[in-house]
Formats: C-alpha cells, structure tokens, sequence
C-alpha cells in the first residue's frame, strides 16, 4: 500500500487495551471513506455529475456490508486453503504494511504479556513462555494481499480455536478482536476463529517470528486477505460487537474471506 | 412476456431488430461493464502485472478501498444482468439464429469486404460473418471474465474453479486478458455504431 502508507505514532500498547473503549470506531466514521470512492469518476460515464459522492460512498458501504452476509454464508468451515511443499516458499517473503520496515514495532520479549478479555473465564494475561509452551502446527499456505499479489509462507503456532478452549471462550460470540502494538487493530468472525487453519503464529518458516513479520506473534488465517492477519498482536478479545479495524473503518470490505 | 413475443415476432420484417429483452440487458450491461472495467484498472494499479499502470484520470474508485466497493458492487449487476442475458439468448433460439453458422470462409471474405468498405449494412436483422465472430467471442470472454472474477474473489471456497484456471495467480492473468479482449472488442462496437449510425438507433428503440 505504498500510496497510502502512514506512520503513525507509537503507542503504549498497556494503555491501548485499557483504553480499549475509547478506541471504538464511532458508527458515523464509518459511513466515509478517506481518499473519497471517488464518484468524479463516474463523470466519465454520464459526461455530468449527477451523483452526489456522500450518499453514493453510503450507498456503497451498505452493499460492502450485504458482501459480508454473502462471503460469510459462502464460507465454509470445513473447506482447507491448499497447502503447498516447502519448495514453494517465497523467498524473501514480502513485508507489507502501511509503515516502512524500519518502523515496525519494537516488542521487549522479556515484557511481552498477552492481554485477554472480553467473554472468556480467564484473563490472566499470557507470557511468551507460557504461549511457547502451547501443542505446535505448521502450514505452508498462500498469503493473499488485498493489493492483489500472493506469497507463499510457512507459519507455525497453536490453532485459535485450542487457545480459545483454554481461555474458556465463550464461542457462541460473534467476534474475535485481534489489538497489536503499533495500534493497528481487526475483527474478525467466530467461525474463521475457530476455522482449523487459523493459527496464533510464533514462527516464520521454523525460526523465531522476525520482528518484520510480526515478533512476538500474530494470528495468521489463510481463509481471508492479508490485511485480516494481524501482526504484533498484544491482545485478544471475545465479543459480540463488532470493533471494526484499521483498514476496515477507512473502507476495506471487513470480511474480505477468500 | 412481452420480450418473448417480440423475439417470436422478430421473422416478420415489421418486427423490431433488437427486442426489449435485447436492449435492456444490453444498456445495463453497458454500464456495469464501464464500472467493472474502471474500477478493475484501479485494482490492477495497486499491484501491476505488468510495466504499466493505468493513467488515474480513467479509473473509478479514487484509491484501491473506493474501487473494490464499485467492483463488488457492481458485480451483481453485471453478473446477474449476463446470466438473464444469456438464459433468454438460449431459450428464444436468438443465439443460434443470430450468431450460428460461423465460417470461416465467410469471416475471411466479409473481413476483406470490411477493410476495404464495402461490406453492406442494409438488413440489419442478420449479422454478417465478422459481427458474429465477435459477437460470439465477446460472450465467451464474458464468461470467463466472471468465472475468473469468482476465481479471485474465492481462491479458497471455490479452489475447484481456480484450480480450472490453474491456481490463483494465474487466475490473475486470465482475468487480466479478458478483460483487454472485452475492451478490444469495445473499441470495435462504439467505432462500427458510429459508422454505422442506424445500429445505435436500433439498440435504443428497436428499430
């Protein structure tokens, strides 16, 4: 997203999750798009502008919306990304994100503690050590960019769905809300969380996750668009609202599924 | 259905050239091809492939978010508005009246007649071998362009179909170059309905 790229500036990621409630996206917000759908554009069909551009981006988000009914009803739970050999990683696999690579978060492994909440039974917040320590899968999926390229990576970590279990989440909620250091924040569905490919990833191709690709961890789900797939990930919440996210509140459809 | 009588009706010479059906479906097809087509340049800007990108004063959407509303917005249109289109096409028997037999004897001899201007326009009931070359392949890569679109959109949920166009990448490609045959043929049709100004006529009011 280089034409859209902005550093914004640190935050500390304690006070993200205790003031997570401030950082609701308001529901007004989300009827304009920044950078605009740009209905100019239409002048190019009716040679005048007929359309006036607000109720037109309303117009539009409202069918982005009946897109989320549509993918989730299309969603399977069952269905698997194909998984692809060793050989066909790509390397060196692309960092992508709206700040260049030398401003990626810092994270402070010895500090790092994992805040959970929202309808789960227990929030005590987990340690590196104790996330290490959790049953370990591996997948070597393809990573779709909203953009339109594709890489191949390999990711290991512990399925959601288990890490769930052990929260004594409730999975009746509608959505997971993933929070991550430099402020980034997705929601996403219950059941892409529990989907048997979505992983809680530490590792990138069977090394540490490298602070370019998210350390200490991200939530890797190849069942939907890149831009979905948080990285620094800070905090986890069970919920039966839609908290929105970085991109989904400047207009990317939110439940971009693949 | 009043669409249906006109097709019944279309061997009587009185009869409309283009009936509703015909002029509907093709108008809203216009549109949504437009769209599809100027925000789909947008999308392919973000992450070309190819040396080029498309100059911005002809794209739709502003940036890559305000085009992938426009195109999945407007693939309903497009694709639902192509499925009434080609289940009428095939239940009136209008695709095999109008656009059967292709030979290639005749593209070759109605080609040469067409270069050199001297292919006739006077019965504008029946297509000439070229019109119904193009005419068939546009409708082809109309189908592929939506198969591949679907391909893309659910390179997981439907990886049968992108398997089809052998994977996701090139599914890309695929899309890409239905998309150029599509225009191609679009500067063709709005050049020859200049030339040919009574075919505009015929596309509006039937007639």
């Amino acid at each position: 997203m280089a034409r859209i790229r902005k550093p914004i500036p640190g935050v500390d990621p304690k006070l993200l999750i205790k003031d997570a409630a401030r950082l609701l996206p308001d529901p007004t917000r989300r009827l304009f798009l920044r950078g605009g759908a740009s209905l100019g554009a239409l002048t190019f069909l009716t040679g005048c502008d007929i359309v006036d551009g607000a109720s037109a981006e309303k117009v539009l988000r409202r069918i982005s919306e009946f897109n989320d009914g549509a993918q989730a009803m299309l969603f399977n739970p069952n269905k698997l990304a194909p998984t692809y050999p060793e050989s066909a990683i790509t390397r060196p696999f692309p960092f992508n994100a709206y700040y260049p690579e030398d401003d990626a978060p810092e994270v402070d492994a010895a500090d790092f503690k994992l805040e959970v909440g929202g309808l789960i039974d227990n929030k005590e917040p987990w340690t590196l050590e104790r996330l290490y320590a959790l049953p370990r899968e591996s997948q070597i999926t393809r990573h779709i960019c909203v953009e339109g390229w594709s890489a191949v990576g390999s990711w290991q970590g512990v399925r959601l769905s288990e890490f769930l279990t052990r929260l004594g989440a409730d999975t009746r909620a509608k959505y997971v809300w993933f929070q991550c250091a430099e402020g980034y924040s997705t929601t996403i569905d219950m059941p892409t969380a529990l989907h048997p490919q979505t992983q809680l990833t530490f590792r990138f191709d069977n090394e540490i996750l490298p602070r370019k690709y998210g350390f200490p961890m991200k939530c890797r789900m190849p069942t939907k668009l890149g831009f979905k797939n948080p990285k620094h990930v800070i905090g986890v919440h069970v919920t039966n609202k839609d908290l929105g996210g970085y991109w989904e509140d400047k207009g990317y459809n939110w439940f971009s599924g693949l | 259905m009043a669409s249906i009588d006109a097709a019944n009706a279309s061997d009587r010479p009185s009869a409309a050239i283009h009936p509703l059906w015909v002029r509907v479906t093709h108008w809203i097809n216009a549109i949504a091809m437009l769209v599809m087509i100027g925000s789909g340049w947008e999308i392919y800007n973000a992450s070309p492939l190819f040396g080029f990108a498309f100059p911005k004063s002809i794209t739709l959407g502003g940036w890559l978010a305000g085009a992938l509303l426009w195109h999945f917005a407007a693939m309903w249109v497009l694709a639902i508005n192509g499925l009434v289109y080609v289940l009428l096409g095939i239940v009136t028997g209008r695709f095999r009246r109008k656009l059967w037999p292709i030979r290639p004897r005749d593209v070759l001899a109605d080609t040469k007649a067409a270069l050199t201007f001297r292919l006739r326009h006077d019965d504008l009931t029946v297509y000439n071998s070229v019109q119904r070359l193009l005419y068939a392949g546009v409708l082809i890569a109309g189908v592929v362009i939506v198969l591949s679109g679907l391909a893309l959109w659910k390179p997981i949920q439907l990886q049968e179909l992108a398997a089809m166009f052998g994977g996701y990448e090139a599914a890309r490609y695929v899309h890409f170059f239905a998309m150029a045959a599509i225009v191609g043929f679009l500067v063709v049709h709005v050049i020859l309905a200049i030339v040919v100004p009574k075919s505009l006529r015929a596309i509006v009011t039937g007639r």
